[in-house]
């Protein structure tokens, strides 16, 4: 109880508030958190319902010629699935390009729009694990959507009694392929995305750039006798296009549809190296740049 | 027209450095058709790959997509659109106006090059360049129209957009004969078939289809743009 003097006095009275003494999850705990949440917007999950369907109309769009393909190789006989991983992914690969262009902005640019990447940036988390959480959770993504119809063929040739081991290699080269294009997609989405807080121009840089240096590459390849298979130099042009590069060298790299005349292939030796490299360069570049976006904001 | 509305719109979509990536498209296309005139190929052949495949097949959809979304659904999306709708002007004339601006935007941006670019590569012989270039000109507007029309309709105009042009134009076009009928990039190489000399330019859809149909997208996106316009309302953040 305070007195008339006490009050005059100014005395600070103890009324019982105390510090928080529980135990503080700390900086992983805050990084997990992002990456998890982050994994769930790219998908809509824990959004409206407007914004589930465009990421889950990709993936269907991604599956479903899988299934196709399965219920043919099923009720057809065939001997093998119509088409094998690695093709399956280059022939669909405008599909996850699109959830690329569409979900990277999704996890970036409103954050910056918003003006609360600060926020994120005043609890432990530091600018390096936002990065990296985002990173983290647009290749989680992209690898769920490019490994889903793998999986698919997979069941698939299994229940039509495809050889097994043909298929599991077969497959490993199809999941290889899956991660390049989720490391090179990812690089160049978040990077771009996180230039810009406007969603749309995003959505169209992305696409641009992939698209038009996927153009680009084929002109040049085309322009430098590329169909004239004496000239296996001409297909240095693919390392212009991010998409067309990972092809290649998956192609190159694992003797896959060699045949084939259109699929692209890298050149032997050395180069399928340099083509490695490139995209692990470019890899590093876009995840480095998109620190230093970070670094003020 | 409203020449005021133009002219913001103008500089909305050519302000700060905007345009220095808009320039990007016509620089490109013009560099490749220098470099190719080196390259010894066949020249008919290689009009087709550049003017057609790159040009009328991606950089015009592309810039018809960043323009066509960017003269109104970016004012939507930012909520600034409130304050033009607010004058007391007609909707329909808002629409026209930005598609005007669109639709001048996207032939600088893309006809023009494409005609410098194939005049560079095949000079003007058998109206192949004319042709193409028409055939840019017209789906250029189309593309316009229509992508305005999804900038109204939906937040999603770009993926939209985008899912018309890669998904239905280029793969599924490219495997079901049938898709191409409906196919801005289509009717836009139909034109270029009927202008240029005989057997230089094959397009798969007729003179009279394409040309209905152009009429038809044209002018209903823009009507349907009007209508849906005059009962917009702001939706927020998902």
């Amino acid at each position: 109880m305070t007195t008339r003097s006490d009050a005059h006095g100014g005395v600070i009275h103890d009324i019982g508030y105390r510090p928080y003494t529980g135990p503080r999850l700390g900086r992983r705990y805050a990084t997990r958190s992002l990456y998890v949440q982050s994994l769930r917007a790219a998908f809509g999950l824990g959004r409206s319902g407007r914004s589930k369907v465009l990421p889950f109309l990709l993936l269907g769009g991604m599956a479903a010629p899988a299934l196709v393909m399965l219920a043919i190789a099923l009720f057809a006989h065939l001997d093998r699935m119509p088409k094998d991983y690695v093709d399956y992914l280059a022939s669909f690969s405008v599909l996850p390009q699109i959830f690329l262009a569409a979900q990277a902005p999704v996890l970036m640019s409103r954050d910056l729009r918003h003006h609360v990447v600060p926020l994120y940036f005043s609890r432990p988390a530091t600018r390096g694990d936002y990065v990296a959480a985002k990173f983290a959770a647009m290749f989680s993504a992209l690898m769920i959507v490019l490994a889903l119809p793998l999986l698919l063929l997979f069941t698939g040739a299994m229940l039509a009694k495809f050889p097994v081991g043909d298929n599991l290699l077969h497959l490993l080269y199809g999941l290889v392929a899956a991660v390049l294009y989720a490391l090179v997609y990812t690089a160049l989405g978040l990077l771009i995305a996180a230039a810009t807080p406007r969603r749309g121009f995003g959505v169209a840089a992305i696409m641009g750039v992939l698209m038009i240096s996927f153009a680009l590459a084929n002109l040049t390849y085309a322009l430098n006798g590329g169909f004239n298979p004496a000239r296996t130099s001409s297909s240095w042009a693919f390392l212009i296009s991010p998409s067309a590069s990972v092809e290649a060298l998956v192609n190159r790299l694992f003797d896959l549809s060699t045949d084939d005349f259109s699929a692209l292939h890298a050149p032997t030796g050395a180069g399928a190296a340099v083509f490695l490299a490139v995209l692990l360069a470019l890899t590093a570049g876009g995840y480095a740049l998109t620190l230093r976006r970070y670094r003020n904001v | 027209m409203n020449t005021t509305v133009a002219r913001l719109t103008a500089r909305g979509l050519f302000g700060r450095r905007r345009v220095l990536i808009l320039l990007a498209v016509p620089v490109l296309l013009l560099v490749v058709s220098v470099l190719a005139r080196s390259s010894g190929l066949d020249e008919l052949d290689l009009a087709h790959r550049v003017l057609g495949t790159l040009a009328l097949g991606t950089l015009v959809p592309i810039t018809g997509l960043i323009v066509g979304t960017g003269v109104i659904a970016t004012e939507i999306e930012d909520g600034s659109i409130v304050y033009l709708l607010a004058k007391p002007l007609p909707r329909w004339k808002i629409v026209t106006t930005k598609l005007v601006v669109a639709v001048g935007s996207t032939w600088l941006l893309s006809a023009v090059p494409l005609y410098v670019a194939g005049l560079l590569l095949y000079g003007t012989g058998d109206r192949v360049v004319l042709g193409y270039t028409v055939g840019a000109l017209a789906s250029g507007a189309a593309y316009s129209a229509l992508f305005l029309l999804l900038g109204v309709l939906t937040r999603h105009a770009v993926i939209a957009g985008l899912a018309y042009a890669l998904i239905w134009e280029s793969l599924i076009g490219s495997y079901v004969e049938g898709a191409q009928t409906l196919s801005v990039q289509q009717w836009g190489l139909s034109l270029a078939e009927a202008i240029a000399a005989d057997g230089t330019v094959i397009a798969p859809v007729g003179l009279g289809t394409a040309l209905w149909l152009l009429v038809i997208v044209g002018v209903g996106a823009t009507a349907y743009a009007s209508v849906k316009l005059s009962g917009l309302t702001l939706s927020g953040e998902e």
